[in-house]
């Protein structure tokens, strides 16, 4: 991104750019309202929103690709200067690819699976006049190796699915690439990717654009990500830009409200880093001395679970084996999921798991809840093992004291339940209260999560992701439980949302003594959250330590790759000066 | 991380703050109780209210269950009075079709046939969509060996074409239970429809019920500690049964042909039994001679708008309550 010379003309300029789909009775809904943004040659600009704020919208216009209903209703998209807003579209077509390149967001879903790599790459070359037969198959090869992907000339003959996912963005980004286009729209090009390949995958877009002198649009949801990689930034927030100006700037001292709060949100930026750990140290001694009176009442009542002791969840060895189907008609191979992990969770603490996709952290999960038989190994919940409790008392007994928060808040609730009959199930499972109790205690519960009492007769559909995730919570506390064991739990929620349900998991462990099993795959939302981590990879635990330890020194490779990766970690603030000291805090207590 | 900070400024990217009146802030995530609460099913409702297919189909529907229920508001005829002199005698006072070739009324005999082809029809369909909701869901639901059993037997009666079995099924009672008045005879041709035909819900079900059921909903009211029953009777199968409700009422509307076309055949009702389907295959000489085709027309009509009548209803269902139709 070499810094072009000032008062050059403009590559792309949107002009108070309008955009509206038609509703079902064809009246206009507007999506984009009076967005104006410039782009230079060389240079990288994000917009940068929650979904729904018209980012995507805004850069599918001005390739004229908007889904559906939408069209352009007013404004200008200026692309070297000729207005392309109202163009013809055989001359959008001219311009796609060979001036306007994409790479789109989910790099599983955007190839052709019955067509091989280098095919599909070469269609864009031909598409566009570059090249042609033996000359366009040769070009396809070297794309491919500036993408970098190793070994090319094989890979171009494979297909998608013999790629992995940033296999597959790396080809999609040498497709957007193939005609050499001037500006370069990367639409969240690596949010459906674990963070080391993201970081993996940028570095690589970044160095490439640098070397051809392509200008990127980048749109993503993460203000850490688009901080680290713009020189302009552009927030937009309900279909209107809030606030746009430089990078670094806007990160260090934002003026608009909303862009304030997203800073202060983001879990991966440093102002969340302090005040996360100091009320992380509240909250645990609240919840410890909560905890404390209900290990003393459960060692000393019958009925329930278990002995009250301190680490309430110790898990040995445990391992999980399974079997697929091999390469001939009768074999089978092994596939370990998990193997030989061990750990425990304290009483009234959280301990987060933390890994990419595949490295078994969910298998981990669905066994601690015995909702998946491990192969070998043991889960003791308050000293008595889950695997040999048998008989129906016992086991509803075991689900009253432990509940899961699943990951998306779409799929976790039966969507033709009310909200009510949603929460009141576990209840009714249990044969808990009468009719009117129960209701009082959805009522209480709803409260609890900061949810209206209205909600009771909704459906989940009706409800947003974060009202939806709250619910799930609400449903998980309704026995009672002493862990609640989140999968995921707020992986698929925007930043601010995501925030608001973090602080709700903190308040209800100060007040309830709950202890959480946190598995997630972000390691930048592990400190607002956990008290101990442990790093899985490929089944194995790499490194278990408390979250201090980790994020200030970590021991193993893997968990320094995954710290690095965390996008914006490193950016400096405009709370934390560069030279401050960080306050000491200890986790230790 | 880019040095900005060190650049001039370019024209187009000062910096910019919009006026906080301009884009006023929402309270993050509030819920909308603006919107009255509605079901899955209300809203299916609604949308179908607004579909003409639907109203033509009740309409129609509705018209049929007034002929089935009072047949002799329709025609002041006696259907099993015939006359040979009245021979394929034209329309007359009374008679607003003419006469069959055994010289009974034509319009008479299609009124009162509407019941044994509609009761087929409808029995049909309820024991199709019971079985094959029950196997579907058992098939997917338990895996292993209940699904194999399940999948392979309803192969094998996949595999076998409906009318054909149905010609085998029937012709081997009809040696072995002759005469069995109206309702034996609409039992016989239920049970043979309904024998080849249930394994296409099962496929369909078990499909539904393979994708439902890795939901993680599903999950947590195992995590509640609901037992593997109640949850597919409470959770998966409501969730799964979407799909089937339209194919049964497509299906509906495929069994009255099969029945006219058994009957046609000589397989269906006996001949003392009044139904569509054997007045058309009496009626089907009229072809050859190009005369008097009315006789063959009046039941042909009644069947196709009943047909015609279901089918809309299955189609204005199906779009009802598919899930890309509803709104966000």
């Amino acid at each position: 991104m070499n810094a072009a010379s000032a008062g050059q003309t403009p590559l792309l300029e949107i002009r108070d750019l309008d955009v509206a789909f038609r509703d079902e009775k064809k009246k206009p809904v507007p999506a984009v309202r009076g967005a104006s943004l410039t782009v230079y040659e060389g240079q990288t600009v994000a917009i940068v929103g929650e979904s729904g704020s018209g980012k995507s919208t805004t850069a599918h216009a001005v390739i004229g690709l908007l889904p559906g209903t939408g069209h352009v209703t007013g404004g200008q998209i200026l692309f070297e200067g000729k207005d392309i807003a109202d163009a013809r579209k055989q001359d959008i077509v001219a311009l796609r690819g060979s001036s306007i390149g994409l790479v789109p967001q989910d790099p599983m879903s955007n190839l052709n699976p019955l067509w091989k790599v280098g095919h599909q790459i070469k269609e864009a070359l031909v598409a566009n006049g570059v090249a042609t037969g033996k000359a366009a198959d040769a070009r396809v090869v070297e794309l491919l190796e500036e993408a970098g992907l190793p070994d090319a000339e094989r890979r171009a003959q494979q297909f998608p699915h013999e790629f992995s996912g940033g296999m597959r963005q790396r080809a999609l980004i040498a497709m957007g690439l193939a005609a050499r286009p001037k500006l370069l729209i990367a639409d969240e090009p690596t949010s459906a990717l674990d963070v080391t390949v993201q970081k993996q995958i940028l570095d690589h877009l970044d160095h490439l654009t640098d070397e051809l002198g392509v200008a990127v649009l980048l749109i993503t949801h993460d203000l850490g990500l688009a901080a680290e990689r713009a020189d302009h930034l552009v927030v937009m927030y309900k279909g209107q830009i809030v606030e746009s100006g430089p990078a670094l700037e806007i990160l260090q001292d934002p003026h608009h409200p909303y862009t304030q709060r997203l800073v202060a949100s983001a879990p991966s930026l440093a102002s969340q880093r302090l005040s996360s750990v100091e009320h992380r140290v509240e909250v645990r001694e609240a919840a410890l001395e909560h905890a404390e009176e209900i290990a003393q009442e459960v060692a000393d009542s019958s009925a329930a679970f278990g002995q009250g002791r301190d680490d309430i969840i110790e898990v040995k060895g445990l391992t999980k084996v399974f079997t697929l189907p091999g390469k001939g008609p009768f074999n089978k191979t092994d596939f370990v999921a998990v193997d030989d992990l061990s750990f425990s969770l304290r009483r009234g603490t959280t301990t987060a798991i933390v890994g990419e996709s595949g490295s078994g952290k969910s298998t981990v999960a669905r066994m601690v809840l015995g909702l998946l038989e491990p192969t070998s190994g043991t889960v003791t919940f308050d000293g008595v093992d889950v695997a040999g409790i048998r008989g129906k008392a016992d086991r509803l007994r075991l689900r009253r004291q432990m509940q899961p928060v699943f990951q998306n808040p779409y799929a976790s609730l039966d969507p033709l339940f009310t909200i009510y009959r949603s929460i009141e199930e576990p209840l009714r499972v249990h044969s808990i209260g009468t009719e009117k109790e129960r209701e009082a205690k959805v009522r209480d519960l709803l409260d609890k999560v900061s949810l209206p009492t209205s909600v009771m007769r909704r459906f989940p559909h009706e409800l947003s992701g974060g009202q939806r995730q709250r619910v799930a919570i609400a449903r998980a506390l309704a026995l009672e439980p002493e862990v609640v064991i989140c999968d995921e739990a707020v992986s698929a929620l925007d930043v601010l949302v995501q925030a608001q349900i973090l602080t709700l998991l903190n308040d209800l462990q100060a007040e309830l003594g709950l202890s959480y099993l946190f598995i997630t795959h972000d390691l930048a939302v592990v400190r607002q959250i956990a008290d101990d981590v442990l790093v899985m990879q490929n089944g194995r635990l790499v490194e278990a330590a408390s979250v201090d330890q980790v994020f200030s020194s970590p021991e193993q490779e893997y968990t320094r790759a995954l710290l690095e990766a965390i996008p914006g970690g490193s950016i400096p603030l405009g709370v934390v000066e560069a030279g401050d000291v960080l306050p000491e805090v200890t986790l230790d207590d | 991380m880019p040095d900005s900070t060190n650049k001039p400024q370019r024209p187009g990217q000062e910096r910019f703050v919009a006026p906080l009146d301009e884009t006023p802030l929402a309270a993050i995530d509030n819920v909308d109780i603006e919107r009255a609460p509605e079901s899955q099913w209300k809203e299916a409702w609604k949308r179908m209210r607004r579909s003409p297919m639907f109203w033509s189909s009740v309409t129609i529907l509705a018209f049929l269950a007034v002929v089935i229920a009072f047949p002799q508001l329709f025609t002041s005829a006696d259907p099993r009075y015939a006359q040979l002199s009245d021979s394929l005698e034209p329309a007359r006072e009374g008679h607003p079709f003419g006469f069959t070739k055994q010289g009974a009324d034509v319009w008479a005999r299609t009124v009162y046939g509407a019941r044994a082809s509609v009761a087929v029809g409808l029995l049909t369909t309820i024991i199709f969509v019971v079985v094959g909701v029950v196997t579907g869901a058992v098939a997917a639901y338990y895996g292993k060996f209940a699904d194999t059993v399940i999948s392979r037997t309803s192969d094998i009666f996949f595999s076998i074409p409906l009318l054909l079995g149905c010609i085998v099924v029937v012709s081997v009672i009809n040696n072995t239970w002759p005469d069995r008045g109206f309702w034996g005879s609409v039992l016989v041709i239920v049970l043979a429809l309904s024998l080849f035909a249930w394994p296409q819900i099962t496929r369909q079900m078990r499909a539904a019920v393979l994708e439902v059921k890795n939901l993680e909903f599903v999950d947590a009211a195992r995590a509640i500690g609901a037992s593997g029953r109640a949850n597919l009777v409470r959770h998966i199968v409501p969730n799964a049964i979407g799909p089937v409700i339209v194919t049964a009422t497509i299906s509906l509307g495929v069994f009255i042909v099969s029945e006219a076309t058994l009957s046609f055949l000589g397989l269906g009702l006996p001949s003392n039994v009044m139904s569509w389907g054997n007045d058309i295959a009496a009626a089907e000489v009229q072809i050859r001679s190009g005369e008097n085709l009315r006789v063959l027309m009046v039941p042909s009509v009644a069947l196709a708008v009943t047909v015609l009548g279901f089918i809309l209803l299955g189609e204005a269902v199906r779009e009802a309550l598919d899930p890309k139709a509803r709104k966000k």
